[in-house]
């Protein structure tokens, strides 16, 4: 009886979890067309209902009813795999994310680990659907990311590591607390700024998304896909900038943390603070994608290796050299 | 594993692709992410405009220069109106002349933003496309207000322009000039200082100012490579002689300096239409010679030869003295020059026309060898082709 209601318990806090991260993600695509509208000067969605509110439903209802088509000359099983695998990653990486005090789905000690090891599988979904496509676009598409994934995981990890010393803790819940205070912002802004920019690297976006690269690739390794399978990947990716946005929130801005310890902020409860802050950071992905011209392979490769990665580490050496000098280390 | 045979990759890039610019077909060998041989296909935009000119009367070849290339339409009607008119020898009117090269600077204007914004939309900033499209509906709204028509406007006549500008089109030009330069300062600050932009553009397509004679280069391409060869200062036309204006030339050729060199023409631009407006006379916009320009028609009610005038420019169109002539203008994408054999009849008998888009065409192979596949689609960009023009 203790199993079935444990079950049924988790079931419910997973549905909690995913169902309005799946808004989320619809009315991401909404924000990201208005914003982007309103920085160039044109309005948006603005046909389907009131300001075009139910834009999002509209498209995923489109895509839904669309025919699935697999072209003749692809891994029939893998191609319809890839998207799956793609969303899946997406979705399960929320399971450690804390989104108030104590409220998290596992509250497991490794939580940074876990997303590590998640993020890193994301590249499969990519690689899959641009190998078994067996189209040329694709498959350009699907190298490139896979290269910038993981190079740019690399940097992500050293970033990591930096705020792992001065929190003490894999767990995730246990980082934010130790930001009660002062949030990692500001002893280690120079790795928030890299981390924003790795990741806006690792989710494949502007400047950074060559592996959806629209005018020399033809929005890459998804070129051969079509409704569901698509809206999948399109789910996967936009679920991705929603964990990244929350992870970055987690690791430098204090997570559901208040931004001062005093009346009117404290009122505020803890997981309106958390989205708060992801919204902010999601803006900065769409900022980004209104202003900036997109790298090139290579210059990219340049920077994740020859400027993030010796930055990254340095990094890591000048906090650890700090705090063991000034006896900081958190016990 | 005796005999692996290895094949470079080959990318059939376009005819079907966004960055193309149309309907290019590049078929791309490369190596790894390495172009080694670009090799365009053209003719698929093929309309025959050389062979159906031969067959129309010389007024109704006009709207075939629109249709050339479509982002610098007026400019091309005046390569063709020019050379005409130096076959049959009439005098344009000053005020037509002053319309004319307001009007193709306005051209210029609308040529040059589509393509800065469409190269840096393959470069992936999309937001200057947005800003500036409005800038190129409100131009295209003048084109309106003088033809009738946005795009192909097909507003030039032998000996002059169709009709006058409307009433309070100069201080609506002002205005417009007045309140695009703050927007093309803000596109300007996106863009050319980015670093980003920069790493995309700079030493990428490089050709050599040698190179750019060689290919037969003209306009902001050769200009780009350090020539300074404008036909508007080289060999004037209309008043272009009377009017104070700079040639932008760039200094390494590459894809920056092409951007740069077509930025600074829009601001020449702007420079001109100010002088052109403060300049202009009052007067005929069309020449007296009434074997080209149909009379008023009250005259015709009166006048028994004004009538016949009439009559045979209707039924026959204008009659061209026999013989030859080339006439170029600088058009937005280089010298635009139309050849034309006139054998003394109503239609030419032969007009050949000078593309400039065709000849960078054929540079695309050097220029994008050893660069990267995303770099081809910031060459194309630089490049500035229509298939309009280059197909015919």
């Amino acid at each position: 009886m203790a199993e079935v209601l444990y079950v049924a318990q988790t079931v419910v806090i997973v549905l909690l979890i995913v169902v309005p991260l799946l808004l989320g993600v619809a009315y991401l695509t909404y924000a990201e067309r208005k914003v982007i509208g309103a920085m160039q000067l044109r309005q948006g969605p603005m046909t389907v209902g009131p300001w075009g509110l139910l834009q999002p439903l509209a498209d995923g209802l489109k895509l839904f009813l669309k025919e699935t088509v697999v072209p003749s000359g692809a891994n029939r099983g893998i191609f319809i795999l890839a998207p799956m695998v793609t969303f899946i990653l997406a979705l399960i990486g929320w399971a450690v994310i804390p989104f108030g005090d104590g409220l998290v789905l596992a509250d497991i000690n490794v939580g940074v680990l876990y997303l590590f090891a998640i993020s890193s599988l994301g590249v499969y979904g990519i690689i899959m659907a641009g190998w078994a496509s067996n189209s040329r676009y694709a498959f350009l598409g699907a190298l490139r990311s896979s290269a910038q994934m993981v190079s740019y995981e690399i940097s992500i990890g050293l970033i990591i590591i930096s705020v792992l010393l001065t929190a003490g803790s894999l767990n995730l819940s246990a980082i934010v607390r130790a930001q009660e205070g002062l949030w990692f912002v500001i002893p280690h802004f120079p790795m928030f700024m890299l981390f924003l920019a790795s990741m806006l690297a690792e989710t494949n976006r502007h400047p950074f998304d060559l592996p959806e690269d629209e005018a020399s690739l033809v929005t890459g390794y998804n070129v051969e896909y079509s409704s569901m399978a698509f809206a999948l990947f399109f789910l996967g990716e936009y679920a991705n900038m929603i964990l990244m946005a929350a992870i970055c929130s987690i690791l430098f801005l204090g997570g559901w943390l208040a931004p001062f310890g005093f009346v009117p902020f404290t009122w505020i409860p803890g997981p309106i603070w958390f989205i708060l802050k992801i919204c902010a950071v999601l803006f900065i992905f769409i900022w980004a994608r209104a202003t900036l011209p997109r790298y090139r392979y290579d210059q990219l490769m340049r920077l994740g290796w020859k400027v993030f990665l010796p930055l990254s580490l340095l990094w890591v050496v000048v906090t650890s050299g700090v705090l063991v000098a000034f006896d900081l280390l958190p016990r | 594993m005796a005999d692996l045979e290895l094949h470079s990759f080959t990318v059939n890039f376009g005819p079907q692709h966004p960055a193309a610019h149309g309907v290019l077909r590049l078929v791309l060998e490369m190596e790894g992410e390495v172009v080694e041989r670009a090799d365009p296909h053209i003719g698929l935009l093929h309309r025959g405009t050389e062979k159906l000119i031969e067959y129309r009367p010389y007024l109704q070849n006009i709207p075939y220069f629109d249709r050339l290339d479509y982002c610098s339409m007026l400019c091309q009607e005046h390569s063709y109106v020019l050379a005409v008119e130096k076959l049959l020898g009439v005098e344009v009117p000053l005020r037509a002349q002053y319309i004319r090269v307001l009007f193709d600077e306005i051209t210029r204007i609308l040529n040059h933003l589509l393509n800065i914004t469409t190269m840096a939309l393959d470069i992936g900033a999309m937001t200057p496309l947005l800003w500036m499209f409005e800038e190129r509906e409100k131009l295209m709204g003048f084109y309106e207000q003088v033809s009738g028509a946005r795009m192909h406007a097909n507003y030039y006549r032998f000996g002059g322009v169709n009709r006058d500008l409307p009433a309070g089109m100069e201080d609506r030009i002002r205005a417009w000039m007045a309140q695009f330069e703050p927007k093309l300062d803000d596109v300007d600050r996106l863009l050319t200082e980015n670093r980003i932009f920069k790493q995309r553009t700079v030493d990428i397509g490089v050709v050599s100012a040698e190179n750019a004679i060689a290919l037969g280069f003209s306009g902001p391409m050769l200009r780009a490579s350090g020539v300074a060869w404008d036909l508007r200062k080289a060999q004037p036309y209309e008043v272009y002689d009377r009017l104070d204006f700079d040639v932008p030339i760039g200094k390494h050729g590459d894809c920056w300096d092409r951007y740069l060199v077509r930025l600074a023409e829009i601001r020449e631009s702007l420079k001109i239409m100010r002088q052109c407006l403060d300049q202009m006379p009052p007067g005929p916009v069309r020449t007296g010679d009434k074997k080209v320009t149909p009379p008023p028609r009250a005259e015709m009610k009166r006048s028994m030869e004004a009538l016949i005038h009439h009559f045979k420019l209707y039924t026959e169109g204008v009659h061209v003295p026999a013989g030859e002539v080339y006439a170029a203008t600088e058009n937005p994408k280089g010298e635009f020059g139309v050849y034309l054999v006139s054998d003394g009849t109503n239609k030419p008998y032969k007009c050949k026309i000078r593309s400039p888009g065709y000849v960078h065409l054929q540079a695309l192979e050097e220029m994008s060898r050893g660069h990267t596949l995303a770099d081809v689609p910031a060459i194309i960009g630089s490049i500035d082709i229509v298939f309009g023009e280059i197909d015919r």
